[in-house]
């Protein structure tokens, strides 16, 4: 679900980045965050609560609310509402508290 | 330990112009900003800003971004802006803490500083307001007008103050279906010429309404709202339910300022600026002398203000510093002036009132 | 109402409006600004001193239909899309409306469109004249349309439709 034309902005998309989604090969583009190129792609849920297991998606988008944060790289906790897109990174739902490595 | 003249704790416009302005009486100035580009919010305002040329009125929010980042590089290097930092700590030696690239933890001494640290959004209570799909208004900006991707297919704004309106407008910029807009309080809080360029597309602006529950499983799939009376209270028998895949909050922001407080800067509950706010001179220095306060931070307002107190804070923290330029007074009473004017119509009550509590 | 819901109400639209006499001689602007809001860049945008706001910036802008010869420049200007140019010379029929549109796809000289009131509801047929989108209106298009004249005081907006076409 992306923009193609719009009465005042121009978005020139850098290069495709590819990553995972829970085992899933996806794209993005170079210069947007990890939560804007899953919501791209249709994906809302990106975690699970503590205690009670309730979808979590993005909330403020600017790192200040935690709703977002998933398992990037083997870490849990990314706020990826503002973490950039790098390639080849391995992003997944995050149930609850998630391991600290 | 990075020593520094002025460093100024965010790039939105209050940032931004306050370090323009120091800089440009000659102060060296480092900015921090948290996220990985500079300007705050005004890089997701597609909408024309209101006010008058001096704070470059009829130009869109994203464009004034560049215009002061302009600014800002054309001051060489007397403007250090670190992205990706943010300032976490402030001690009672003027040192502040910052955390770089989410990793790197180190330490700033400043002589003087500028708190730009603007505010965040206030969320509301309902069942199931936790539902992915159910976005603060400025996340739906962030996503749609820099990334470019689409929230949801059909919406529902909660909140009809400026950012809702003009939100709505821009989701439908963007060919997105605004179903309705609604706000428990019994009047339009936005300038009504941002409610009527709604309206007049058929978007209602239901007043003395709130939401009751979102209901969804993984999503958001509908919510349901019902009308309040004059004491916010739901009126049984009203419920209207709204299939959409979006429901969006935009019912204010509060401002961001626990750093000051942190140091140690006299507080103030002031509902009128819409949360706790930091009791400062007129011209933006707070009770310790060299600390400065500048845009949401210092209470809630319209970008315009938040530029021209970050021109005003600037000039003052640099004059404090030694670097007063020959046309300080004039400048000084011109920044004055400019949000007297802006602040002087009756949308400025409250924000006046709020200023008399805040005085020191 | 007009608080509760964005919709002004024709009394209200009515003020904003010059008489007859002077929408029949040419071109000129009506600015549907309502309250006393900070801002003032319709004055400052207009070449003929036409729009003033005055000392307080919160003033509500006064229009001079003498002054104002209807060139347009206010229109794309103003943040928040309040004023239009209406001109009843062209035709006893009809009136010629500028008005601004910011959305996509834009419509194209010659197109019907679904005329819309203040309240976005369907009023009319109108016929699309003009679409102009100068660097100058920085992305507010202005486009200019032929209403019949009953819908003179209730036209305001359109929307794109292929049925309309029809």
């Amino acid at each position: 679900m992306r923009i193609t034309q719009h009465p005042i902005l121009t978005f020139n998309r850098g290069k495709e980045i590819h990553f995972t989604f829970n085992g899933q090969p996806m794209t993005g583009y170079e210069g947007e965050t990890i939560a804007a190129a899953l919501h791209a792609a249709g994906v809302k849920v990106l975690a699970k609560s503590l205690e009670k297991h309730r979808p979590r998606g993005f909330y403020c988008a600017i790192g200040n609310c935690a709703s977002c944060q998933m398992v990037v790289d083997g870490e849990p906790n990314v706020r990826t509402c503002i973490t950039l897109l790098r390639e080849g990174m391995t992003v997944e739902t995050q149930e609850g508290k998630g391991k600290i490595k | 330990m990075k020593e520094v003249e002025l460093l100024i704790i965010g790039s939105g416009p209050a940032g931004l112009c306050a370090a323009i302005s120091a800089a440009s009486s000659g102060a060296r100035v480092l900015i921090l900003e948290r996220s990985f580009r500079p300007g705050g919010q005004l890089i997701k305002q597609t909408h024309m800003f209101f006010g008058s040329e001096a704070q470059y009125a009829s130009h869109r929010g994203v464009d004034i971004a560049d215009i002061l980042l302009d600014k800002v590089r054309a001051l060489g290097d007397r403007i250090e802006i670190m992205l990706n930092t943010t300032a976490v700590a402030f001690y009672e030696d003027n040192v502040v803490t910052a955390l770089k690239d989410e990793k790197e933890y180190f330490k700033i001494k400043a002589k003087s500083i500028v708190c730009a640290t603007g505010a965040f959004e206030k969320s509301l209570a309902f069942p199931n307001n936790d539902l992915p799909g159910i976005y603060g208004a400025g996340a739906v900006q962030t996503l749609m007008n820099v990334y470019g991707v689409k929230p949801g297919d059909r919406v529902l704004m909660v909140g009809a103050g400026n950012i809702g309106v003009i939100v709505s407008y821009q989701l439908m910029q963007a060919g997105i279906q605004v179903v309705a807009v609604l706000d428990a309080a019994p009047r339009i809080g936005a300038y009504l010429v941002h409610a009527s360029k709604l309206a007049r597309m058929g978007v209602p602006i239901l007043t003395s309404h709130t939401v009751k529950e979102a209901i969804g499983t993984d999503c958001i799939e509908a919510a349901v709202v019902c009308e309040v009376d004059e004491k916010f209270q739901p009126i049984p028998g009203t419920e209207t339910r709204y299939d959409v895949d979006v429901l969006c909050i935009s019912v204010g922001l509060s401002p961001l300022n626990e750093l000051l407080a942190m140091r140690g800067v006299e507080m103030k509950y002031v509902p009128q600026l819409s949360g706790s706010v930091p009791m400062r001179t007129e011209t933006c220095e707070t009770c310790i002398p060299g600390v400065f306060v500048a845009g949401d931070a210092s209470g809630i307002e319209e970008a315009s203000s938040a530029m021209v107190e970050g021109y005003l804070a600037g000039l003052c923290a640099a004059a404090k510093l030694g670097h007063v330029p020959e046309d300080f007074e004039a400048r000084k009473q011109d920044y004055l002036k400019q949000l007297e004017d802006l602040r002087s119509g009756p949308v400025g009550d409250r924000i006046r009132a709020g200023m008399k509590l805040t005085q020191l | 109402m007009f608080e509760k819901t964005g919709v002004a109400t024709r009394e209200m639209v009515m003020t904003k409006f010059p008489p007859i006499e002077r929408i029949n001689n040419g071109p000129v602007a009506v600015v549907e600004c309502y309250q006393k809001i900070p801002c003032n860049p319709c004055s400052t945008a207009c070449p003929f001193g036409a729009i003033t706001v005055g000392e307080d910036i919160n003033n509500i802008p006064c229009r001079d239909e003498n002054l104002c010869t209807g060139c347009g420049q206010c229109v794309a200007k103003c943040p928040g899309l309040a004023i239009m140019i209406v001109d009843g010379s062209k035709s006893d029929e009809t009136v010629q409306f500028r008005i601004p549109y910011e959305f996509l796809p834009l419509p194209e000289a010659g197109e019907t469109v679904v005329g819309l009131d203040r309240a976005g509801q369907p009023i009319c047929k109108a016929k699309v004249l003009r679409v102009m989108n100068p660097p100058a209106f920085d992305r507010t298009p202005v486009v200019t349309l032929e209403v019949e004249r009953k819908y003179l005081y209730d036209f305001r907006n359109f929307r794109r439709e292929a049925e309309a076409n029809g």
